[in-house]
């Protein structure tokens, strides 16, 4: 049986990496495959803690995330290529439209 | 034999997600993305919850990155991405996302037990293989809920089509 820690310590350590792939990478797909990687992430740990307090519902939380998440893709990925229709870009520093 | 099985796949995992922050090609980071997630779902399966891994694997290897390759190559998106402008950020963002790991570990092993074991009264199923737990609490308890997941996927599946559809209707005028 593995100690929960060790599923929290790898959880905290994908969500980390997802955090710096949002804040170093300027490739807008980049970017929103780290928001998956921390989504993912918290995903993991839910489903760590309902194996450690022996209780389903985790999974059950887990399971609605999972739906949330492709809902999100879907709706990102069509403004993505929105954007990409009207700026020909897809790296972020040139989506500054609404820079003040 | 648990442990070995989990620390190979957390390594594979924290492997693949690290490969896809620092691969420069999009169609490559999204395929190791790929793997990290059908890593996850090996550890799901470690964790009692075989229904989740595969939902894991089709939802989230499967129809998710699929449509992110699709987009990928659609776009030709695989490189495009110039010289920051802001040099100092990228170590500083390191240096920032590390600091966040070492505060969340500190607050989870100084804590002790944040746990508390008593749980809501339904517990895991003994057999690995059963789904028949999370069904019937999903089609009783939580039947609200899952009934509103299915509004919100069409209201998704109609943004979608509504944001895609927009700029084919704009050119028909002109």
């Amino acid at each position: 049986m593995v100690p929960i820690n060790y599923y929290v310590l790898l959880s905290a350590l994908l969500f980390t990496t997802g955090v710096i792939g949002v804040l170093t990478r300027r490739n807008v797909m980049i970017m929103f495959m780290s928001v998956e990687l921390m989504l993912n992430s918290a995903n993991l740990a839910l489903v760590a803690f309902a194996q450690a307090r022996n209780d389903i519902e985790g999974q059950i939380l887990t399971f609605f995330v999972i739906t949330v998440a492709a809902a999100e893709v879907a709706v990102g990925l069509a403004l993505l290529v929105g954007i990409f229709r009207t700026k020909r870009t897809i790296n972020v520093d040139d989506i500054s439209t609404m820079k003040g | 034999m648990e442990l070995v099985v989990f620390l190979i796949t957390a390594l594979v995992s924290v492997a693949c997600a690290i490969a896809m922050i620092v691969s420069k090609n999009a169609v490559h980071s999204a395929l190791f993305l790929v793997l990290n997630f059908s890593a996850v779902a090996i550890l799901y399966l470690l964790l009692h919850a075989p229904f989740l891994a595969m939902i894991q694997i089709t939802v989230y290897a499967g129809a998710i990155m699929v449509l992110f390759l699709f987009v990928i190559m659609l776009l030709g998106a695989e490189q495009g991405e110039g010289n920051d402008p802001i040099r100092w950020q990228q170590p500083v963002a390191i240096v920032v996302g590390l600091l966040l790991l070492a505060e969340g570990g500190l607050v989870f092993f100084r804590s002790g037990n944040i746990i508390p074991t008593p749980g809501s009264g339904t517990t895991l199923p003994t057999d690995p293989g059963a789904t028949g737990g999370l069904a019937e609490l999903l089609f009783t308890k939580y039947l609200l809920p899952f009934e509103m997941t299915s509004i919100l996927l069409l209201v998704a599946l109609l943004g979608a089509v509504v944001l895609t559809i927009k700029s084919r209707e704009k050119e028909g005028v002109r």
